[in-house]
């Protein structure tokens, strides 16, 4: 079927069609706009010195400053809250991919006793609010000896990254013929060697997204990480917030430091664009 | 895809099985526990039966919480859904600008929740930030800190900025897998903009559609760091919705029983709510199967 078939008919729909396409892009503009205007307040306010922020009311910063980024750069307590977030996101998305690999491709193959039950299961636990689990893990994690610990928080994080993962995954190695494993299984591949040598580089944008959506939904956590930790694995989170209730607010600094919690996921976003909502609908879309 | 049966397959699950039982089952164990016990201190405990379960039933604290809760979560359902589909039959179908589109929208969706709290909080704010400084030089009075109405306005706006874009990109996900030749179709039958909707559109997209609602529902369900960095739950208890509200008694107060009786309650709520969105996707999946 091409177009030519449909030229008599299709010439006045398509100077009807003209407007409708800039409506769409005056909608785009706006929503856009709104989407953008926040970030770009947040953005213009980490550049500017506090007595402009509080004394004059500017749209782009007059004095243009890169002091509030340097303050947090050289003070250990806000830039340990980088590195503390981060190592406890690494570990939990190197956990959480690791476990959830070989289960992904077990819920994709095979049907075994409780499967539906446990992928069930898995799902709950994706969904469960953290605040329910916020006082418990705390006693479970200090009765172990393991409170304020970067391991604490990254277990804790598992609690609803490995489902995530798992989902995930399972949503992106069902798309794999089946065919493919049989055949290396008949080369005579052993599973743990098929699966790192064949499986994994099939698979490997789904590898990607799955460890992506793994950092992002670590890196965002406020509660479970705040309630597990206090002086040596305090996210950046948890700083920010502490900054907040205190009196003599200093508002670059604030600004500026959300600016940096936003770079890690506006870094790769340009990757993931295609599968971002695969990941949040769990593979399912 | 025709799955083989093979219980082995058990071992390939293990490890995902232990690690969530030790940072699920154990703690939610512990939350079992403390709803039917009491204590007067000193890690003596004794059976409390069902007593936290009545008392957190006939608390109107606890009513009130739920009520905003509900009323939060029809809300931001009910602007974000439709906006939403707006959105995403908006956006352009290919090329740079959909990937323009793709990327911005999704910024706000990888921001930490509480840096959205502190962008909000500031973007609020009437000496500092241009939504209320503008409004104040409009000559409306808006002081979120101060006023439950506009600190129900500004959590909400706040929402709708987040996480309007995930519904979009699901639709949009959804309207990118309708064939051409079903437009073609309605083209030939000469069917309005509103019927190509209505009839080709929406049911493409009922799916995906399901899973945004699902999503949406109940993370608003579970909402909790937003609204606590830009309000802390007031002005009063204006905006503490269920999540803030047990951790205040779980953590703030220590209160144990109630709150552990409270969890459970929330638990089973979630627990209905996921099998009804498990339901839904293994449906959609037999009906890609077929």
């Amino acid at each position: 079927m091409t177009d030519t078939a449909f030229a008599p008919t299709a010439a006045a729909p398509r100077r009807r069609a003209l407007p409708r396409v800039k409506g769409s892009a005056v909608v785009m503009a706006l929503y856009l706009l709104f989407l953008m205007l926040p970030i770009y307040w947040l953005v213009n306010m980490s550049l500017k010195t506090n007595t402009e922020i509080t004394s004059t009311f500017t749209l782009w910063p007059r004095n243009l400053t890169f002091a509030n980024y340097v303050t947090i750069l050289t003070d250990p307590s806000w830039y340990m809250g980088y590195v503390n977030s981060l190592i406890y996101v690494v570990m939990n998305t190197a956990i959480s991919i690791t476990v959830a690999l070989p289960a992904a491709y077990a819920f994709s193959r095979y049907t075994f006793l409780g499967d539906k039950h446990l992928f069930f299961w898995l799902l709950t636990n994706r969904m469960a609010p953290p605040a329910v689990f916020a006082l418990p893990f705390f006693q479970l994690y200090s009765s172990v000896g393991l409170f304020d610990t970067h391991i604490a928080v990254a277990l804790a994080h598992c609690l609803f990254n490995v489902p995530l993962a798992v989902w995930i995954l399972e949503g992106f190695m069902r798309g794999v013929p089946k065919e493919i494993d049989e055949t290396a299984y008949i080369d005579g591949y052993s599973f743990p060697r098929f699966f790192v040598k064949i499986f994994m580089p099939l698979i490997a944008s789904g590898i990607g997204v799955a460890a992506f959506f793994c950092f992002m939904f670590s890196w965002v956590e406020l509660l479970l990480s705040r309630t597990l930790t206090s002086v040596n694995a305090k996210p950046i989170a948890a700083t920010m917030t502490r900054t907040v209730s205190a009196s003599g607010m200093d508002w670059g600094v604030l600004a500026a430091a959300g600016v940096l919690t936003i770079i890690p996921g506006a870094l790769v976003i340009y990757f993931v664009r295609n599968y971002i909502a695969k990941g949040f609908a769990l593979g399912r879309v | 895809m025709e799955k083989t049966v093979n219980h082995k397959a058990w071992f390939l699950v293990l490890p995902v099985l232990v690690l969530v039982a030790f940072s699920a089952v154990i703690p939610l164990m512990t939350v079992v526990n403390y709803s039917v016990q009491d204590t007067f201190g000193n890690n003596v405990f004794f059976w409390a039966g069902l007593e936290w379960f009545q008392q957190v039933l006939a608390s109107p604290r606890i009513h009130d919480a739920l009520m905003r809760q509900i009323l939060f979560s029809a809300i931001i359902l009910a602007i974000e859904v439709p906006l939403g589909i707006f959105v995403a039959l908006n956006m352009p179908k290919r090329g740079f600008w959909a990937s323009l589109c793709l990327v911005l929208m999704a910024l706000p969706l990888l921001i930490p929740w509480n840096v959205v709290g502190t962008i909000w909080q500031i973007f609020g704010r009437v000496d500092i930030g241009l939504l209320g400084h503008t409004l104040a030089k409009l000559g409306i009075s808006y002081n979120y800190t101060a006023n439950a109405f506009d600190a129900w306005v500004t959590v909400i706006v706040m929402d709708v900025w987040h996480w309007t874009s995930l519904v979009a990109l699901l639709a949009y996900a959804g309207l990118q897998s309708i064939p051409d030749a079903y437009y073609q179709a309605a083209k030939i039958d000469q069917a309005s903009r509103w019927k190509v909707f209505r009839y080709i559109e929406l049911p493409k997209m009922q799916g995906v559609l399901l899973i945004a609602i699902l999503l949406r529902f109940m993370d608003s369900f579970m909402i909790y760091t937003e609204p606590f960095v830009v309000t802390g739950g007031g002005p009063g208890n204006a905006t503490t919705f269920l999540s803030i509200d047990l951790v205040k008694m779980a953590i703030g107060q220590f209160d144990l029983g109630p709150a552990a009786a409270f969890s459970i309650m929330y638990f089973l709520v979630i627990l209905l709510i996921s099998w009804v969105f498990y339901t839904v996707m293994t449906n959609l999946d037999k009906r890609e199967g077929i």
